[in-house]
């Protein structure tokens, strides 16, 4: 009963928050300041770990494939692939869950038990609306921005690994980066990414807005948020990859 | 004319408002007393819709305040400012932001005029060159003021205040209690205060109403207060040693 209560009051929230915005001048600052807080400081770990990360499944794929009849330039492609379908969208959505969801979590609770999401509502502001409508926006609009520097810079790492150890030419791999592109796997990333941002931003908000209690509380509603957010995308990875590529 | 009629509120099982009735004089300072745990801020938060109360109805000027919807609900909340217990200042925003935060959200004024207001609700407050500081950089007693200024500069015809000198040494307190009683007359605006500090409710309480276990039990002025033979507020009012020293001088 306990998990019927919280999807509907969470399904009460966004109904709250898709709301008409009343003073859409104030609400675009807002967006501003979440695209920033959200997107904008979100690049540096995407192209630190996506650049690891192309690098080692380049290098895990050249020395797990030694078979001579396999060509080498399969091992640009398993890494091209392997970042657009996986890495890029779902890989990179559960780690902004970590950076991403508790900082709205935390922020929200931290809002809530200190009353200031109470003086907004004194204010005459529709308090779940100005708060969350503004975080999910700019998530949603910038995070596909992500996955693509995400594909893109993971590539380059897996090119800057192909010229330090010489596991496979450079020709090769740049072939190989080429070779079959189906463009609508870059579709399918950004669908994911759209749901998956829409699902960080929303159930950690979800997390924030209703802390009771004090810093205890928001400290646990953060780690809730991060957790549910995790749980939610990957439930969401299996249906739309289903949906999607089937 | 704020009024509360038969104010009921529960929290699942318990029933932390039991069937609250009462007038505010308008134009004055009412104060709600009662020790922690008495349901006074569940009052005050019932008074400005911030809580539902199952039963009962808050009245503002003969409108049924907690039966109107959304909007209609931010029609009578232009006319209200809150002065929260911990300021609830804005940690993100400056003072200036904080203070124009109402400014824009209720009023078509242009930026120039706004910062007059601002400027002018800081000034009353006694508070001068903090306008680019933030709430972490500010002391507590500011924190108040602050939270003061910014309730008061929407021109409010009700202001409500939830402990606004808790936390605060008694001179910072004293300070605070007069600004509010100075700015309900200067302003004519209905004050409701919730407190637990004598001094408060002998410096400033009109009207005092005192709330003990959710209920209503006693209402009179801060001087009818000291001979009353109400045994629960006799209990509260004369809590400690020096209280009771000035009972025994009465």
């Amino acid at each position: 009963m306990n998990v019927f209560f919280h999807i509907g009051r969470y399904f009460m929230l966004l109904f709250k928050v898709f709301a008409k915005p009343e003073k859409k001048k104030v609400y675009y600052k807002q967006f501003m300041i979440e695209i920033q807080n959200i997107g904008i400081n979100s690049i540096g770990i995407v192209v630190i770990i996506s650049t690891f990360i192309g690098a080692v499944i380049t290098l895990q794929t050249a020395y797990n494939t030694e078979n001579p009849f396999l060509p080498k330039y399969l091992i640009g492609l398993g890494c091209r692939d392997s970042l657009i379908l996986e890495f890029s969208s779902t890989m990179i959505a559960l780690i902004l869950a970590g950076k991403v969801g508790s900082s709205i979590a935390s922020e929200l609770g931290t809002m809530r038990v200190t009353e200031q999401i109470d003086a907004l509502e004194i204010m005459g502001v529709n308090s779940a609306s100005f708060l969350i409508l503004p975080k999910i926006l700019a998530a949603v609009i910038f995070n596909p921005l992500l996955t693509m520097i995400s594909i893109s810079v993971g590539v380059f790492g897996g090119w800057l690994a192909v010229l330090a150890t010489g596991v496979v030419s450079s020709e090769d791999f740049i072939y190989g980066i080429q070779y079959a592109f189906i463009p609508f796997y870059i579709t399918y990333a950004m669908i994911k990414t759209v749901f998956f941002a829409f699902i960080i931003t929303s159930v950690s908000s979800y997390h924030g807005y209703f802390v009771s209690g004090g810093s205890l509380e928001v400290g646990k509603s953060s780690t809730r948020a991060v957790v549910y957010s995790s749980i939610v995308i990957l439930l969401f990875n299996v249906i739309l990859t289903q949906l999607l590529l089937s | 004319m704020i009024e509360a009629r038969n104010i009921s509120k529960h929290f699942g099982k318990l029933k932390v408002l039991d069937n609250i009735s009462v007038k505010f004089e308008e134009g004055k300072t009412n104060l709600i007393i009662g020790q922690s745990g008495s349901g006074k801020t569940v009052f005050l938060k019932c008074l400005i819709g911030l809580f539902d109360p199952e039963e009962g109805e808050v009245i503002y000027d003969d409108i049924i305040f907690n039966k109107l919807n959304f909007s209609a609900k931010k029609e009578i909340r232009k006319k209200i400012g809150m002065m929260f217990q911990g300021g609830a200042l804005f940690d993100s925003a400056t003072v200036e932001e904080n203070i124009l935060y109402p400014l824009n959200m209720f009023t078509k004024m242009s930026y120039e005029e706004k910062l007059d207001r601002v400027n002018f609700c800081l000034n009353r407050v006694n508070i001068i060159n903090a306008n680019h500081l933030y709430p972490s950089e500010i002391s507590g007693g500011m924190k108040k003021r602050v939270a003061l200024a910014r309730a008061m500069a929407v021109k409010p015809e009700y202001l409500f205040c939830d402990e606004p000198n808790s936390g605060l040494d008694p001179k910072t307190a004293i300070v605070i209690d007069n600004l509010i009683k100075e700015i309900t007359e200067e302003f004519h605006i209905t004050t409701i205060v919730n407190t637990h500090d004598m001094n408060s409710v002998m410096e400033i309480g009109a009207m005092v109403i005192f709330i003990y276990e959710g209920k209503k039990y006693w209402e009179g002025t801060n001087n009818e207060i000291l001979h009353t033979d109400n045994k629960e507020l006799n209990e509260f009012v004369f809590a400690n040693n020096l209280a009771k020293q000035v009972k025994k001088f009465h």
